[in-house]
């Protein structure tokens, strides 16, 4: 069984970076600041396997570089260094290019042109964000919203687009009756099902969720987790999964990666990092769950 | 099937100025294909740390389990990696615990289906005949069939753990006191459906109790001390 995507020595770097930055950050500094040069390093030497059909988890606090990694991988921004290379089964026909002869993977996708990245990103991937003003614009209709999507992934027939938004609306639960209405409407639920139903319209094959559930109260937490769980087995999804909440990855997640400072300092099975935590962080973490 | 070599649980706690515990220590047993192991042994003495450890639910100290996997040949299910080990208890490895923990707002029956369809290849309709099947021997309620069981009772949500672990058939069972909430004449049914499964090539290794009902069930015992 080999990983559909791999992820090598990744890191992000804001500032203008120091020889000392490295070894000046990290867990046992407690910080991703570098005291030496004053840049923070976002996103530290992470590397890890995505398989198919699983759900890996990210936890860690507020600033430990979850999110960071999710912008990475979604080429939003650029890495500082890392490689990150696709399995040849993702089924990238329109970009036989970035597979050298030979090879089960690809070159690293992140020293692909802006282009490459944006055809990669409409083929395969889908991105669920926790402020749905980031992943839909609020004054255009929820149909819209993911017909704008369709087209970035090469529909043109209005009526199958239509169609598509219609099926996708659906699935998440909006009645389908208010698909030309903007999100702006929706409540906070709602406005993240239309951002699931956007996310999904491509068929991806890898869904990236941050702390999609912060911020939604509880039945309706409930709900968008259900559907969350429900689409994974019924789409084959690979999904990485960014929350703080130990609740969230304990339902929707087999393993997670723990990230503290920049760096991932623990990952396992999610019941063995939730019952018998290795890193003090982790330990923490699990301790101080209510 | 299955070898135990000197395994060792101890856990150190970071946040308790690096306090140690040691669960269990030293645990060497092995099981043939087709057996029951029983683990006896006092509250305390580890015996469901040893069932966690070889489930990966804890990672174990030191020593080795050797397994022998359908999927992968043997293994050390100490070592062997995440992604395989999640492999080998899709496939293989079934895990009662002692108390039931479900996927909120699943219906009892689809608890109980849900791993016979992901693991068997069976038809829904059979998936549903098997789980049906298992939930009337259990004699849970058919109108709770559809209920969430998180409101049952205990004794209820044991029967509903012990259906979902066995409904799958795995090729080896991990029981942590299945039956300790259970009313005699229950206990007799779920004995039953064990007999069954090992009769059907299931090996397993649980924790026990009640000691006669140890010495009934097992054939051969483990003291864990």
């Amino acid at each position: 069984m080999e990983p559909l995507i791999r992820i090598r020595n990744l890191s992000k770097r804001f500032g203008q970076g120091c020889s000392r930055c490295r070894d000046a950050t990290g867990q046992e500094q407690d910080t991703n600041l570098c005291p030496h040069c004053g840049s923070v390093m976002a996103c530290n030497d992470v590397s890890f396997d995505l398989f198919r059909n699983e759900a890996l988890g990210v936890v860690g606090e507020s600033g430990s570089g979850k999110s960071t990694l999710v912008r990475l991988l979604h080429f939003e921004w650029e890495a500082s260094e890392g490689a990150v290379e696709m399995h040849r089964s993702a089924g990238l026909e329109n970009l036989p290019e970035i597979f050298a002869t030979g090879s089960d993977y690809s070159f690293n996708l992140l020293g692909l042109s802006h282009f490459q990245k944006r055809q990669l990103r409409n083929a395969l991937m889908g991105i669920v964000y926790q402020n749905p003003h980031l992943g839909l614009r609020m004054q255009i209709s929820s149909g819209g919203n993911i017909a704008e999507r369709l087209l970035g992934a090469g529909w043109r027939h209005i009526g199958k687009m239509r169609r598509r938004s219609a099926e996708l609306l659906e699935r998440t639960e909006i009645p389908v009756e208010r698909m030309d209405e903007p999100p702006c409407n929706f409540s906070g639920g709602m406005q993240q099902r239309v951002q699931i139903a956007k996310a999904l319209s491509n068929n991806p094959l890898i869904l990236f969720l941050d702390e999609v559930t912060t911020g939604l109260d509880l039945s309706v937490q409930a709900r968008v987790l259900d559907l969350i769980r429900n689409l994974r087995s019924e789409f084959n999804l690979s999904m990485l999964v960014v929350s703080h909440d130990l609740g969230v990855i304990n339902l929707l997640c087999q393993r997670t990666m723990v990230m503290k400072s920049g760096h991932v300092v623990e990952s396992g099975l999610t019941d063995q990092i939730l019952q018998d935590p290795q890193h003090r962080y982790t330990q923490l973490l699990v301790a101080s769950q209510l | 099937m299955i070898t135990v070599d000197k395994l060792s649980k101890t856990f150190t706690l970071h946040i308790l100025n690096e306090k140690r515990i040691a669960a269990c220590s030293d645990i060497s047993f092995s099981v043939p294909p087709g057996g029951f192991l029983g683990l006896s042994g006092p509250s305390g003495a580890g015996k469901s740390t040893v069932l966690k450890c070889l489930y990966r639910t804890y990672l174990s100290t030191s020593g080795a389990i050797h397994y022998n996997s359908a999927a992968y040949g043997r293994v050390d299910l100490a070592t062997l990696p995440d992604r395989a080990v999640i492999d080998i208890r899709d496939r293989e490895m079934g895990y009662v615990s002692q108390f039931l923990k479900v996927i909120p707002r699943v219906s009892a029956l689809d608890v109980i289906m849900e791993p016979i369809l992901a693991r068997n290849g069976v038809s829904r309709d059979a998936a549903r005949e098997r789980a049906i099947g298992l939930l009337e021997r259990l004699r849970i309620p058919s109108h709770l069939f559809d209920a969430y069981p998180a409101t049952f009772s205990g004794g209820e949500q044991q029967r509903i753990n012990i259906a979902r672990a066995v409904g799958w058939k795995p090729r080896l069972l991990l029981l942590d006191e299945p039956t300790a909430s259970l009313d005699r004449d229950s206990v007799g049914v779920v004995l039953e459906i064990l007999k069954e499964l090992r009769e059907e090539g299931t090996t397993m290794i649980g924790i026990f109790h009640d000691t006669a009902l140890l010495a009934s069930v097992t054939d051969s015992v483990y003291h864990v001390c």
